[in-house]
């Protein structure tokens, strides 16, 4: 049963309708959502943990129905942001990654070795006892990153990750999704990062109007918008 | 409270939280009643000995103090005119001594762990107060702090940059549109870490 699975689902805000009877059964261990401005991407990528509920259809993550069981949905996926500042909560590096942790009431050292490990594996460990809010913008990502991945969801979503970073940042960024052994849905607008991906969906005006290897489907993306 | 933390292994930072906040209640009572000027004097040397065991820089020690001294500066004179140098005296050593105490303590403490020693103080209380919301709530207000100082300073240099400087009404209005954003940004990213309750 694991997986993301969008059955007709539609979303309107007020008047307009954003998403329009999206179905898509994603699998797969990389995939990538693509398309304009406001055709409805972060809606879609909302949606998959509860941030958004569905106007009509449903969304099932693992079998489960996300506007039912929320929490338990939340619990397995991991949502990064595009500004990490508006994610990172405590005052250091340290504490906002072990932040994340304090719901789930381990012990003190375990949760300690899961936090140092986190830190080690994005790069933060020189960092740990810095103020967060004054890191680069790279940084901060890679923070928002070490805040996620610590609780050790099953499934992460990331709606344009590293928009605000440079190239460098940016593959660095690439480079941690490419070693996750989690489900990864990523939005973005840099095609390159969606290139190794193993399916890509187009989105055009709140519908799905290409869904296939990255190949075929950036190709169709980049024929709709040029 | 910001960023002044100051990592070490000393033994002040190393005593709990909790301990540290009962001393420090304690020591900056106990000058508050102590009324001869030689016993403050000794009270001050036992801080700056603190000071000097935490290994605290001494630049970031003063950052901290400073700010009181400016204070005293204009505070003194009235003091020395309306009771005389030794109340004059008192006044100025027990409030700096109760501002060293306090920036010893935020030097050397961890953010997290006085949120961890206020739910241990709540927790007798657990029945009425949720320790675990109160810590939250507190942790979301020092991070406030920055994440203002930040938007007020963005919003200010666009705003010389479009050349509409001066008028108050084109500060507040983004600053309050975007606070409100911001707001609702961090509450989402919070549901998305499970604390959505
Ligand atoms: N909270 C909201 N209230 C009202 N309308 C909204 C809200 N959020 C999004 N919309 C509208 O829904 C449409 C789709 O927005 P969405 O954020 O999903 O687009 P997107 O594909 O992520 O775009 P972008 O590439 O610019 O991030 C837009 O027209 C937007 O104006
Ligand atoms: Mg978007």
């Amino acid at each position: 049963m694991s997986g993301i699975v969008f059955e007709g689902v539609s979303h309107d805000f007020g008047a307009e309708r954003v998403v329009e009877d999206v179905s898509l059964d994603l699998r797969e261990r990389r995939v990538g959502i693509v398309g304009a401005n406001g055709s409805g991407k972060s809606t879609l990528a909302r949606m998959i943990n509860g941030l958004v509920a569905p106007t009509a259809g449903r969304v099932l993550v693992d079998g489960l129905d996300v506007s039912r069981e929320a929490r338990a949905v939340r619990r397995r996926v991991g949502f990064v942001f595009t500004n990490a500042d508006n994610q990172i909560v405590m005052p250091t590096v340290r504490e906002d990654v072990a932040f994340t942790l304090r719901r789930h009431r381990l012990d003190r050292a375990d949760a300690a070795t899961r936090v140092d490990a986190a830190l080690a594996r994005f790069g933060l460990t020189e960092l740990a006892d810095r103020p967060a809010h004054r890191l680069s913008g790279g940084q901060k990502q890679l923070l928002a990153l070490a805040s996620v991945l610590v609780a050790e969801p099953g499934i992460v979503v990331a709606d344009e990750p590293t928009t605000l970073l440079d190239a460098r940042n940016a593959r660095r960024i690439a480079r941690y999704f490419a070693d996750l052994d989690q489900q990864l849905v990523v939005v973005s607008h840099q095609l390159e990062l969606l290139e190794d991906f193993d399916r890509v969906i187009v989105m055009e005006h709140g519908r799905v109007v290409a869904d296939d290897v990255p190949g075929v489907a950036l190709e169709a993306y980049r024929t709709l918008i040029s | 409270m910001i960023g002044v933390f100051h990592p070490g292994t000393s033994v002040v930072h190393r005593a709990p939280a909790l301990l540290k906040l009962a001393l420090l209640a304690a020591f900056v009572t106990a000058t508050a009643l102590v009324v001869s000027l030689p016993w403050l004097g000794a009270a001050s040397v036992v801080v700056a000995l603190l000071f000097l065991v935490a290994r605290v820089p001494a630049r970031a020690a003063l950052r901290q103090i400073v700010p009181i001294l400016w204070l005293l500066a204009f505070a003194m004179p009235v003091q020395v005119l309306f009771g005389g140098w030794e109340a004059a005296g008192v006044m100025a050593l027990r409030l700096v001594i109760a501002v060293a105490l306090a920036a010893v303590y935020t030097l050397t403490t961890p953010v997290s762990a006085t949120l961890d020693a206020m739910q241990t103080l709540l927790r007798p209380l657990r029945r009425w107060i949720d320790a675990d919301r109160v810590g939250l709530a507190l942790a979301l207000a020092i991070r406030c702090v920055p994440l203002l100082a930040d938007l007020v300073r963005e919003v200010m240099e666009a705003r010389k940059a479009r050349g509409s400087e001066g008028s108050l009404l084109s500060l507040a209005v983004p600053v309050i549109v975007r606070s409100l954003r911001t707001a609702e940004h961090l509450g989402e990213a919070l549901t998305a870490r499970g604390f959505d309750d």
